[in-house]
């Protein structure tokens, strides 16, 4: 049965995010012959459109207004359903992203449907769409069906692969209103992220944890990820540590965290409880250090050592750096 | 001033892998044994962001609301004792087995009902689903401004100021109240309850609403006016196995690791 799909864009500093461009790629997998939609808000939306069609779109509601550079939910939903009143959509899909967990529900309640929130894959069944999500901390999971329409989905970054050949079938492009008034207003912003490579990107995210002991430890941390490369380690760190005001906010890979994909993620002194692991379990491998041959995150991992960290992690770094 | 908090009684998120198990026929989770249920992390911590804004106030009651079963009592006394002034519990057969939305309606029937409520706390999100939509869900019924993943809320000359966390450092946003605040563990550890507190909040009566009393059609709201439907529910299978580097020291550990990482062109 043929449906229509709206995704709701994100630009990145003005460019098409690479969430949005996986979030059209599921789309084009689910419309079987309706139309795969995308809004695009805030400065360099419409130069977006282009690359939203190559990733998949057929239309690009677009408002290049730069009242939609800061996020405010209240403006962004007013443009997202004027989308939906022109685009009929039976499934709207969000990111999982700051913007995308106020949306999710926000959109759904306003459209009297239901969304799932943070979904690892959207499928048909039998004509029939079933959303799959992690819940108890990622003990478990969770498919769901939809009793109304449309069937609203926010979906976890990297769950979802990208078109693997651009699309070349151009699309069309209409303007939505600009921003509004917002009953918020954006009063104050501080940054707290680490400089250069930015976890969810690195090819390597090397963690510490509570086990550390110490906030000091983490300059160890840091100086194996330098020893792998600081063009290709970034480091992060599990909530505990991050509670404890070891480590900035930011770098915080978990649930309530970030999550991150790399091709090695290096856990140390790091239980491996399931929140965390919803971050990380992505990874192509999983190399545990922990001194409780126990612990959780031996079960995830590929490679491991049994051992305190003071003593391995040293060794590590010499023994990466006497590679080649 | 008039706050409320909503409260969820959940399985203990803390619980070991070894001991989370799932009953597939019912799509339920089987309660681990000697593992009392807690009140979600996250909706102590909005109870701690209510009752930072009423001392700075020096005025203003906290009105606390479960909707659950008898035992959610628990998370509602927990509250209490940390210094709300008033529980709600909000438990019929009817109101059971929904999903987020009849949740956020039934809750804001309560506020409704409620009257005078100038702003709601609830957690980010509750730690048994994880979903994170009860608070926007109920501010988007009441129509009113919400912020969520809050590290700190204030009220300044008559509006609801949250620091929120963003994915690169915080933003500070104002909207005037009534509003909807949900609340992030980067506000910090909530207050420890002091015993004669919680003594006090033993003796504390906690007042029953039905479906009835709140003015819901028991076909909107628990499993019948349920929207998202649980269609399976399963632990995930990790597969594969660890490999335990050999060595007498760290240091063959280690040399041990880094060749299997370059073996296998990871590093
Ligand atoms: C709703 C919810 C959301 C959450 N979200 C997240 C999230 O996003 N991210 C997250 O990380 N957590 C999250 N958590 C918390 C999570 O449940 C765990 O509490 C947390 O991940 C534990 O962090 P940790 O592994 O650093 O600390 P611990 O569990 O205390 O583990 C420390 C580990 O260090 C080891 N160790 C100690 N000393 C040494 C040593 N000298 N050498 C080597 N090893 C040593 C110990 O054996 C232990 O395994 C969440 C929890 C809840 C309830």
């Amino acid at each position: 049965m043929a449906r229509n799909i709206l995704v709701v864009g994100e630009l990145e500093g003005g460019e098409l995010s690479s969430t949005t461009a996986e979030l059209l790629a599921l789309g084009t997998r689910l419309v079987d012959g309706g139309q795969v939609s995308v809004t695009l808000l805030g400065s360099g939306a419409g130069d977006a459109a282009g690359a939203a069609f190559a990733a998949g779109a057929d239309n690009a509601y677009v408002s290049s207004d730069a009242g939609y550079d800061d996020f405010r939910s209240d403006q962004w939903v007013g443009a997202i359903e004027e989308a939906m009143g022109q685009s009929s959509p039976d499934a709207v899909f969000i990111a999982q992203s700051m913007a995308g967990r106020d949306l999710g529900p926000r959109l759904a309640f306003r459209n009297d449907t239901a969304v799932a929130m943070d979904c690892v894959s959207v499928e048909d069944d039998g004509g029939e769409l079933k959303a799959t999500r992690s819940c108890y901390g990622g003990s478990a999971q969770a498919t769901y069906s939809f009793a109304t329409s449309p069937a609203v989905a926010t979906i976890r970054a990297k769950s979802q692969d990208p078109l693997e050949a651009p699309s070349d079938g151009g699309g069309n492009t209409v303007e939505l209103s600009g921003a509004g008034d917002s009953r918020s207003e954006i009063v104050g912003r501080e940054a707290a992220v680490a400089e250069g490579l930015q976890i969810q990107d690195a090819p390597v995210v090397v963690s510490g944890g509570r086990g550390l002991g110490d906030p000091e430890a983490f300059r160890v941390v840091e100086e194996l990820a330098s020893a792998i490369g600081d063009d290709k380690a970034a480091v992060g760190a599990s909530r505990a540590a991050v509670d404890l005001g070891w480590y900035p906010t930011s770098q915080q890979v978990g649930l309530t965290g970030k999550v991150v994909t790399p091709d090695l993620y290096v856990a140390i002194a790091i239980s491996g409880a399931s929140q965390h692991m919803a971050g990380c379990s992505g990874s192509k491998t999983i190399v545990a250090i922990n001194r409780d041959p126990e612990a959780n995150i031996f079960t995830a991992a590929r490679y491991g050592i049994v051992g305190d960290y003071k003593e391995v992690v040293p060794a590590l770094i010499e023994a990466v750096k006497n590679l080649d | 001033m008039h706050l409320v908090v909503c409260a969820k009684q959940i399985p203990d998120p803390e619980t070991p892998p070894a001991a989370f198990r799932i009953d597939e026929a019912n799509n339920e989770v089987i309660p681990a044994q000697g593992i009392p249920p807690v009140l979600s992390q996250f909706d102590g911590m909005a109870a701690e962001a209510a009752l930072r804004i009423v001392e700075a106030a020096g005025e203003g009651k906290i009105t606390v609301i479960s909707l659950g079963q008898e035992s959610a009592q628990a998370a509602i006394k927990q509250v209490l004792a940390m210094g709300a002034d008033e529980g709600i519990l909000l438990e019929d057969e009817a109101l059971q087995g929904g999903d987020s939305y009849t949740t956020a309606r039934t809750l804001a029937a309560a506020i409704e009902h409620l009257g005078d409520v100038d702003a709601v706390f609830c957690g980010r999100q509750a730690a048994d689903w994880d979903m994170g939509q009860v608070g926007l869900g109920i501010a988007e019924l009441l129509g009113w401004p919400s912020a969520i993943i809050g590290k700190d809320a204030k009220v300044e000359d008559g509006s609801m100021v949250v620091e929120r966390v963003t994915g690169d450092g915080f933003e500070t946003v104002s909207m005037p109240m009534p509003a909807v605040v949900t609340i992030s563990n980067e506000i910090g550890d909530p207050r420890y309850p002091k015993l004669q507190q919680i003594m006090q909040a033993a003796r504390k009566t906690v007042t029953r609403l039905d479906a009835g009393e709140l003015g819901l059609d028991p076909s909107t709201v628990g499993d019948a006016g349920a929207r998202l439907k649980l269609e399976r529910l399963f632990i995930p299978v990790v597969e594969g196995e660890v490999e335990l580097m050999e060595g007498e020291t760290a240091e063959e550990q280690a040399q041990a690791l880094a060749a299997a990482l370059r073996e296998a062109k990871i590093l």
